[in-house]
């Protein structure tokens, strides 16, 4: 995987909950081109991981422990999680 | 901080950590595993977190509160793992020079709790049936355990 930069970089993906079941795994690594947004990332997990094709296209998400937008950049060594809706308290 | 136990909350421990010569009302809070008339038989629930962002989404929280009450002292516990009906899943204590801040201050954190952090819940029922809940009203069944 190469983009016309040819630069890329790794994500650490991880799956919570309802959405691990569904993926079938907890996490996964990814070598994704950049730049990239959390909504490139995305369509790249569902496209890697046959069961995370049952995730919603738009989920929560939170890059190295906070939560972001679809929109969100992407850099090497970055932690996506993909969240369910959270039922905290 | 470890913000998250897999051990029985003790409130009374939480009411020592806020306790100051200063503060002259403190606020608790505990929310309960429910089984109501709508809740079908749950039995339990078992709490699962993306721990690592929960203790710093807490952080954050706390931080907040301090910084918009000034005087706040606030303590909060969230349990993970099974916790049966009627047992608390999370504590909260708050504790101001005045009532009013203490109500608010806990009032906050148990509502940005709600917002905010990556805690998930499964419902378990005395049938055998478990659901993943959805507050956003789209429960999913996850099948007899």
């Amino acid at each position: 995987m190469r983009s016309a930069s040819g630069t890329q970089g790794t994500v650490r993906v991880r799956f919570f909950a309802r959405y691990a079941e569904l993926a079938g795994r907890s996490e996964g690594t990814l070598t994704v081109p950049l730049p990239a947004t959390v909504s490139d990332v995305m369509k790249l997990i569902q496209a890697t991981w046959p069961g995370a094709s049952a995730l919603p296209a738009q989920p929560l998400t939170a890059l190295n422990l906070r939560h972001v937008r679809l929109d969100a950049r992407i850099s090497d060594g970055d932690e996506l999680a993909l969240l369910p809706p959270l039922a905290g308290g | 901080m470890n913000y998250l136990t897999t051990a029985p909350l003790a409130l009374e421990a939480l009411l020592a950590e806020v306790s100051a010569p200063h503060c002259g009302g403190t606020c608790a809070f505990l929310g309960t595993v429910r089984d109501g008339p709508e809740d079908g038989g749950v039995t339990a629930i078992e709490y699962s977190a993306y721990d690592a962002m929960a203790e710093a989404e807490l952080d954050r929280i706390v931080a907040e509160t301090r910084r918009q009450w000034g005087d706040a002292r606030v303590a909060v516990r969230h349990r993970l793992g099974l916790v049966s009906a009627e047992e608390a899943s999370i504590a909260i204590a708050v504790a101001t020079p005045h009532r009013a801040d203490a109500f608010a201050a806990c009032r906050y954190v148990i509502e940005e709790v709600k917002k905010r952090l990556p805690v998930w819940k499964k419902e378990l029922r005395a049938d055998g049936t478990a659901t993943w809940v959805d507050p956003s009203g789209h429960p999913s069944m996850v099948g007899p355990q």
